[in-house]
């Protein structure tokens, strides 16, 4: 009869692992398709989209990068924590990802207020006074890291849920599933930063 | 219990793959500044791509994971790849 259950608990833990993929699948290509106009548009406005991402502060999306890639380290070590039942670590690790995921956003709301001082900004007058080249680059440029920091966001709230739930015992070295997907979450996150990241900031 | 036998990674292992990332973050920062031309772009996506296989394979545990899996995850980056390469051939010789 246990193994039984154990079976079916195993059949639920990788069909729950499997959704949450077929979710990031649809996610990549949300993702995706902004990447694709952003590939057509590059291709199009060569030169307005080198002078506009000199605009851009690589400086900062490095920094965003170092905190991305480091949080999903540490997230990932706690799903190694949790399943060797070192709960207090596991419990550490998870709130050094999100502190990790507040210092990206922090970095982002310095960044964007930056851009908003010189009103810069989708719809503003100056905007609308670019070259259409350099206001398609801007208007990605905010579709994509703002789709990114809502995705940020909600990986900070999800892994808050588990970090309560992980507190609780409910989440456990048994039972982990909800800490599996949230990292897996979090990864994606990372994932498509990588991209935005030499594309944005990096390629002048 | 099977799920006491799933992989369960090192902490050394993620920490490998977190210095193996920033190298690679540190090489595509320098390569910009070499002005390589039309090159330029073609080097920060194959990093990119180094470091989001990287991600996948280890910290998204890819490589413990189930062969249909496995063959779903490279399908759909073949599926998102020819995405691409339709839109480019349509772009280009219209």
């Amino acid at each position: 009869m246990s193994g039984q259950n154990n079976y079916i608990e195993e059949q639920e833990r990788e069909t729950g692992k499997l959704g949450m993929w077929i979710f990031l699948f649809t996610e990549l290509f949300l993702f995706g398709g902004l990447f694709l106009v952003y590939a057509v548009f590059r291709a199009k406005y060569s030169a307005d989209f080198h002078t506009a991402a000199t605009e851009l502060n690589a400086l900062i999306g490095t920094l965003n990068t170092v905190f991305l890639l480091t949080s999903s380290m540490t997230v990932a070590m706690s799903l190694t924590a949790l399943q060797k039942n070192n709960r207090n670590l596991a419990l550490l690790l998870v709130l050094a990802t999100i502190l990790l995921a507040a210092l990206f956003m922090l970095n982002k709301y310095f960044e964007w207020s930056h851009k908003f001082h010189f009103k810069l900004y989708p719809g503003s007058e100056v905007m609308k006074n670019l070259p259409h080249g350099e206001l398609l680059f801007f208007g990605l440029y905010y579709m994509m890291t703002g789709l990114h920091a809502l995705h940020v966001f909600v990986g900070m709230v999800l892994l808050s849920v588990t970090l309560v739930k992980v507190r609780s015992g409910k989440v456990n070295h048994l039972h982990y599933l909800l800490l599996e997907n949230s990292a897996l979450y979090w990864h994606l996150v990372d994932l498509i930063w990588i991209f935005i990241f030499p594309l944005l900031y990096l390629i002048t | 219990m099977k799920q006491e036998e799933a992989h369960v990674s090192s902490y050394f292992s993620h920490a490998v793959v977190l210095v193996l990332l920033l190298t690679l973050t540190t090489i595509s920062v320098l390569v910009t500044g070499w002005h390589l031309g039309a090159l330029t772009v073609a080097v920060a996506l194959i990093i990119a791509s180094i470091k989001a296989g990287t991600v996948i394979t280890y910290f998204m545990h890819m490589k413990f994971e189930s062969l249909f899996l496995k063959l779903l995850i490279i399908g759909v980056f073949v599926l998102y790849v020819l995405v691409i390469l339709i839109t480019f051939i349509d772009y280009l010789l219209r």
